[in-house]
């Protein structure tokens, strides 16, 4: 191969890469309002942590009344901080859909069970994927999303506090 | 008013970089003979203004000068002084002043360091690191500056994130960033030599202290990061391959493969374009890193506060440094003289040649790993995450021919060797790890099919390279550095095999039996103290024949409402002890995980073994006999 063809091939692979990592930087990360009415993808399907069934998601969904989702994983340590407020919004009987985010099926079982199980359901997500479809950029992360038209309402980054149980239970309320 | 120097030093030091990019450009046209005396005064003018305005940040950070923005986003009055000045560097605006003082002190010893170098190769050097030099000081000026004003002056800073608060964490990114900058100075000398056409073995031994020294600073730097991850994020593991983290491991393959290539090019004066292109290479992937980190356009948990304009420069400025050096690198590659000598087979430089590869095929493995979530997010709107599964896949079959290698390839000698007579030490040497590595992996019901020549061939290794210590006649530097390597792979190896954890709900008074240790939990003391409500609980750990307490505890602060566990560790030289609990519902039941992490410790002294080795490299002068 010739030095100049050399020289041209690499110019033009350079000039892709920066084509891409500039495109990637206009990829919106921001969670702001209106992104968070994007709809959750319902034709996913997924693996149920404790049967192995593997379904579609929205059977998990309540067609009427908004769910709540919350993304967790064993290992993560914010995720067992928050955990007594989630097992409360379970004593107000509220239903949570648990993605368990890359983790393995044995700790998560064992999380489960010495710290209470919150969720009506427990989905996997081995390779973080569905997490990412639901827009999640860390574990834990929790969502409201509206069974009727699939939209996010609300999303919390982080662990949850005692004040975001209210505000929960009300938007629930307000939305069902 | 430290406002005020902090920002105007910049611009004097701007001025300067300017003045020294026109006429170290035009000198390096002339045929000046020397150096003109204008060029170290006025660097080390521009290096005293960045300097200045370094501490006058840091003056602005211990005084909580809440006028300042980025003091006001990061500080807080009641932090302690410590975490006050490592503030400093906490943050985006504050990290790449840092860089930049870096850069230019960098470039000051460099100059009054060689003297004795080509005075046409001295200036170009000059002209390539003013460059970078500018390009940070006008992004910073234009994008992050850390001197902007708030009026009314706020009374209280933002800043006293407890996670952030930890003495590996505030050291750790300073050494990084000397690893990185260290790079740049490698990056501009080896395009320098390309125009002036003196690469050979001279400029081998002078440019091979620098790739040592940011080897050091660079090693060291992803230790600390990793001892920061495992006592402060508590989650028993020491590497999570998160794009953070393999954005300072890539830069390190990349040294590692030039450290090695430098020393052919010192000794037989070949391999010329590879060392500058690995030089390139270097520079250009500590460069992405920076990119990568602060533009935010990976998603991870390290993942800063995003701001586009911030990533677009730090993009343009990437690729016209990347372009400037392919342009010089195409056109001047006539000027490298052709002394490659005939290669043989069997000869320590095939042996670094190989090296190199396995370097190049880590290298890959990790910037696709990190890179490709971001071009099929952009390519195809779909979005994955890559995880410890497929660098596990991918790297570790390739560890055995590896260790394989490594075994042998240090001790060949140059241009020639001959397979030797059947050497009985080797095979006695490779029996006994055999034997060793038979009576761990009964101990363990471990079935992973590879970890039975990952084990044999560590240990194998591990006894070679004690054995070099004693009759091989390489550097002492290098003897360390393999051995630490050896002994890093094994512990990494054994700790991955053996390490369990158990997970119960215990009572005051309960006792459970764990492989063959009884653990108590004794009591429980609930105290009050400052803002948070303490639960401090005392574990007792039998074994047959000897005991110890850990004391984990429980925070609970109320304003707001958080808790939050502090493991206790308990680290020997064999193992680590790891334990922490959590209250459960109000019954008397406390969750607790027990982690027993063997060879812990060695993870951390192995890498210490490895810097420790490039360091004595370093400072020792004669290294050049070997």
């Amino acid at each position: 191969m010739s030095k100049n063809i050399k020289f041209l091939g690499l110019l033009l692979t350079l000039i892709i890469i920066f084509i891409i990592l500039l495109k990637g930087l206009n990829v919106s990360k921001d969670y702001s309002n209106e992104k968070l009415k994007s709809k959750i993808d319902f034709s996913l399907n997924a693996k149920k942590l404790f049967s192995n069934e593997i379904i579609n998601i929205s059977d998990l969904f309540d067609k009427n009344s908004p769910s709540v989702v919350n993304i967790w994983a064993s290992w993560c340590a914010p995720c067992r901080e928050e955990h007594q407020f989630l097992m409360k919004l379970k004593d107000m009987n509220i239903n949570i859909i648990g993605i368990n985010y890359k983790d393995s099926p044995k700790n998560a079982k064992n999380f489960l069970s010495s710290l209470g199980n919150p969720y009506s359901e427990v989905i996997t997500d081995n390779d973080g994927t569905k997490s990412i479809e639901f827009g999640a950029i860390g574990v834990p992360e929790t969502f409201i999303i509206s069974g009727k038209t699939n939209e996010i309402i609300k999303k919390y980054i982080g662990p949850l506090t005692s004040e975001n149980l209210i505000e929960i239970k009300n938007l629930l309320e307000k939305n069902a | 008013m430290s406002n005020y120097l902090g920002n105007y030093s910049l611009y004097i030091a701007l001025v300067a970089s300017v003045y020294l990019i026109f006429k170290s450009y035009f000198d390096a046209n002339s045929e000046n003979k020397y150096l003109n005396k204008n060029f170290i005064l006025i660097t080390s003018i521009q290096t005293i203004m960045i300097t200045v305005s370094f501490f006058s940040l840091v003056a602005a950070f211990v005084t909580s000068d809440f006028s300042n923005e980025t003091v006001f986003n990061n500080s807080h009055t009641l932090k302690p002084l410590f975490y006050k000045v490592s503030g400093t560097w906490g943050n985006h605006e504050g990290s790449l002043l840092l860089w930049l003082l870096v850069l230019s002190i960098f470039l000051l010893i460099f100059l009054l360091n060689s003297r004795s170098q080509d005075t046409k190769y001295k200036l170009l050097t000059i002209l390539f690191q003013q460059i970078i030099i500018s390009g940070f000081l006008v992004f910073i000026l234009l994008t992050s500056n850390p001197f902007k004003m708030l009026y009314p002056i706020p009374t209280e800073g933002l800043g006293l994130n407890p996670i952030l608060q930890d003495p590996a964490l505030a050291i750790h990114p300073p050494i990084l960033y000397l690893g990185y900058v260290g790079t740049s100075i490698i990056f501009s000398a080896s395009l320098a030599s390309m125009i002036s056409g003196n690469i050979g073995d001279k400029w081998a031994r002078h440019i091979k202290k620098w790739v040592l020294v940011s080897w050091v600073f660079l090693t060291i730097g992803i230790l600390l990061g990793s001892i920061w991850a495992y006592y402060e994020l508590g989650w028993g593991g020491f590497w999570f391959w998160d794009p953070v983290e393999n954005v300072s491991l890539m830069p390190w393959f990349c040294l590692t493969a030039l450290l090695h290539t430098v020393i052919v090019l010192q000794k037989r004066n070949s391999f010329k374009e590879w060392t500058i292109i690995l030089s390139i290479t270097t520079f250009s992937l500590s460069m992405s890193g920076t990119f990568l980190v602060r533009s935010g356009i990976l998603n991870s948990i390290h993942t800063f506060a995003n701001d586009p304009s911030r990533g677009l420069y730090i993009l343009s400025f990437l690729f016209i440094l990347i372009l400037m050096s392919i342009l010089i690198f195409f056109f001047n590659q006539n000027k490298i003289s052709n002394t490659a000598k005939e290669n043989f087979i069997l000869s320590k430089e095939t042996a670094i040649l190989v090296n190199n590869w396995f370097m190049m095929f880590f290298l890959s493995v990790v910037l696709v790993g990190t890179i490709y979530p971001i071009f099929l997010e952009v390519l195809n709107g779909s979005k994955i995450s890559v995880g410890p599964p497929f660098y596990h896949n991918l790297l570790i079959p390739f560890l055995i021919p590896f260790l394989i290698f490594m075994s042998f390839g240090p001790s060949l000698k140059w241009i020639k060797d001959k397979l030797k007579k059947f050497n009985y030490n080797i095979l006695i040497i490779f029996l006994v790890s055999l034997l060793i590595s038979y009576v761990i992996l009964t101990k363990t019901e471990n079935s992973f099919l590879l970890s039975i020549p990952l084990i044999v061939l560590s240990i194998y290794l591990l006894l070679v390279t004690t054995k070099d210590f004693f009759v091989s006649k390489s550097s002492i530097s290098q003897k360390i550095s393999h051995f630490g390597f050896s002994l890093l792979i094994t512990s990494i190896l054994l700790n991955g095999l053996f390490s369990n954890e158990f997970n119960s709900n215990m009572k005051v008074g309960d006792e459970r039996i764990f492989n063959d240790k009884f653990v108590k939990l004794k009591e429980v003391n609930v105290k009050d103290v400052d803002n948070y409500k303490s639960l401090k609980a005392s574990f007792e750990v039998t074994n047959k024949n000897s005991s110890f307490t850990l004391y984990p505890e429980v925070r609970i602060y109320q304003q707001p409402l958080t808790i939050t566990s502090e493991a206790d560790i308990k680290t020997t030289l064999f193992s680590d002890n790891f334990l922490v609990f959590n209250i459960l519902k109000d019954d008397g039941y406390y969750n607790v995980r027990y982690q027993y992490k063997p060879l812990m410790i060695w993870i951390w002294i192995s890498t210490i073994f490895i810097g420790f080795g490039g360091l004595l490299s370093v400072i020792r002068k004669n290294e050049q006999k070997y």
